[in-house]
């Protein structure tokens, strides 16, 4: 089967972000960027089906800036086959970017998308949902383990209870959760390879959909400050101070 | 204005961010329906009757939501949707699976994750592992909302709305339950305790965590939580992760183990009213956030303290 994987290029999850002072959005220049890392972990699951024999071919897309390129080539580095990037410099909300991703499901009929469970940037967890909606697909979300039984999948699911297992006939939306796997380095034989592998470049028009925001971001601004508080000396004056000072036994 | 509110619930127990869905609900104001959507779910129906501002409970009873799979229940909600403003839900694994089906069906932008109800149409949200908070308005006619159940008060629990029983709505056959496996505990649970206390990778074990943990948590009448190192390395299972990813709580008191404190998992406790800190390594990042810091292996601090209670 077809196994496509959308990626986005997300501020990299160790820098601390900080808030511009005018407060229209958080301040990305200079800013290290990388690959979300849900979606590397779905890059990983997909390339891992690939080497199982389940699936014949993994497509990555991206839906960003030119830069984004980068991100494409690192999937295509840890093995998927090509890459679609979806060339747009505005800020495209989870609901035009799953209308987005439908049409190329339409275009490439895949049998299976796999992808982050949310983006570490605006955290919206929604895009994996919208996307199995518009197609009519079932969807198994925040998985940690995908296998292929018959003509199912059967996905387990991280829940807020435990876990959850669920059995989705194909195509299928599955969402990736930390543990599903460890995502491999690309080699650096693969990396050169990647940069011959193919990649499309197309524009939200060429798919003809409306990437207008319905969300207006009105500010952003910082969170409250928590101060450091105090260090305490032994375990019988933390008792202490938490029964006196803070009153919270 | 009228608002269903989706209820998150195990059929036999309500959870408590249902009641402050409610209450963020009351927030934008308008008249408050709850959806509960189960299998034997009688007791959660009347435990939602009691939330104060609840107007009406729908009750739908089928096989087919005992276990809240995003299809059918998104297919349900949809079914009612013409007839509501606003569509909300907790932002539990359940709520974050159903309503971004819901919102693309209908082509709204859903507004996740909600921390504060500014107005009808305008919302506070954090945004990169909470180092930001943005707020946002939606052009959308309808609204679909999910809430962070920590950032709202719990409402009194003296109402008394009348259950009505509704039919299922049409069910899509391309997903089913197999199987699930609940952790099963008889401490507090996590997203309600008044104490939380979690372990990190220090712990370096499971036994570990029974050992220096689970004794401290009994006599606080504590949840226990854990880093996501400590459930990647498997000393814990997954529904006990806090952070950016995992369960966001916001306890009276929190008490982190052996967790250096990296911004994905402050990201899941900063908002707690009093933390300490118990670890070796006094450069540790869990610090900067700690009310109260040890510095001291908790090997040697835990037994302690666990005597000291």
């Amino acid at each position: 089967m077809k196994v496509l994987v959308p990626v986005k290029r997300v501020i990299d999850y160790n820098v601390k972000v900080r808030v511009k002072p005018d407060q229209s959005d958080v301040d990305l220049a200079n800013v290290k960027m990388s690959m979300n890392p849900f979606d590397e972990i779905a890059v990983e699951e997909a390339v891992r089906l690939k080497e199982a024999g389940t699936a014949e071919e993994v497509i990555a897309v991206t839906i960003g800036p030119e830069k984004a390129q980068d991100q494409l080539r690192q999937a295509l580095a840890m093995g998927a086959d090509r890459a679609i990037l979806i060339e747009t410099t505005e800020t495209v909300e989870p609901l035009s970017v799953a209308k987005l991703l439908a049409k190329v499901c339409e275009e490439e009929s895949p049998q299976l998308v796999v992808m982050g469970k949310q983006a570490i940037d605006d955290d919206c967890n929604q895009t994996g949902q919208m996307l199995a909606a518009l197609m009519g697909w079932p969807q198994g979300t925040f998985a940690s383990a995908v296998t292929k039984e018959g003509d199912k999948l059967h996905v387990t699911r991280e829940i807020d209870g435990g876990l959850q297992t669920v059995a989705l006939n194909l195509p299928a939306v599955v969402t990736t959760d930390l543990r599903l796997n460890e995502p491999r380095y690309a080699s650096l034989p693969n990396i050169m390879k990647a940069k011959k592998k193919p990649l499309d470049k197309k524009s939200p028009s060429d798919y003809g959909v409306e990437i207008t925001a319905r969300l207006k971001t009105l500010k952003v601004t910082e969170p409250p400050k928590r101060e450091a508080g105090i260090k305490v000396g032994s375990v019988a004056d933390l008792v202490e101070k938490l029964k006196n000072e803070a009153g919270v036994l | 204005m009228t608002i269903l509110v989706i209820a998150e619930h195990t059929n036999d127990h309500l959870s408590d961010a249902t009641a402050k869905t409610v209450s963020a609900a009351t927030k934008i104001g308008g008249d408050i329906h709850v959806l509960v959507a189960g299998s034997g779910a009688s007791a959660a129906a009347e435990q939602a009757a009691k939330i104060s501002g609840v107007a009406k409970v729908l009750h739908a009873e089928d096989d087919h939501y005992a276990k809240q799979l995003a299809e059918p229940m998104a297919a349900l909600i949809l079914s009612l949707a013409d007839d509501y403003d606003v569509l909300m839900a907790p932002a539990g694994t359940d709520g974050k699976n159903y309503m971004p089906r819901v919102a693309a069906k209908l082509d709204v932008m859903q507004v996740s994750d909600i921390i504060a109800v500014e107005s009808a149409d305008t919302f506070q949200r954090p945004i990169y592992a909470g180092n930001a908070i943005a707020t946002v308005q939606s052009s959308d006619a309808k609204k679909v909302i999910t809430v962070r159940g920590t950032a709202f008060d719990a409402p009194a629990m003296d109402g008394s709305a009348s259950v009505e029983t509704i039919g299922a709505a049409e069910f899509p056959s391309i997903s089913e339950f197999v199987k699930e496996e609940l952790t099963k505990s008889d401490r507090p649970e996590l997203q309600g305790a008044k104490i939380v206390i979690s372990g990190g990778r220090a712990l370096a074990s499971g036994e570990n965590f029974e050992k220096y943990i689970y004794p401290v948590a009994d006599k606080l009448g504590a949840a226990v939580g854990a880093s996501r190192a400590a459930v990647d390395a498997g000393y814990v299972p997954n529904d006990m992760q806090v952070g950016q990813t995992g369960k966001v709580v916001a306890p009276e008191l929190y008490i982190a183990v052996g967790i250096s404190g990296a911004i994905q998992h402050l990201a899941g406790m900063k908002d707690s009213k009093v933390i300490v800190a118990i670890n070796k390594d006094e450069e540790a990042p869990i610090f900067q956030v700690a009310d109260y810091g040890l510095v001291a292996d908790l090997f040697e601090a835990m037994p302690e303290l666990e005597k000291a209670l």
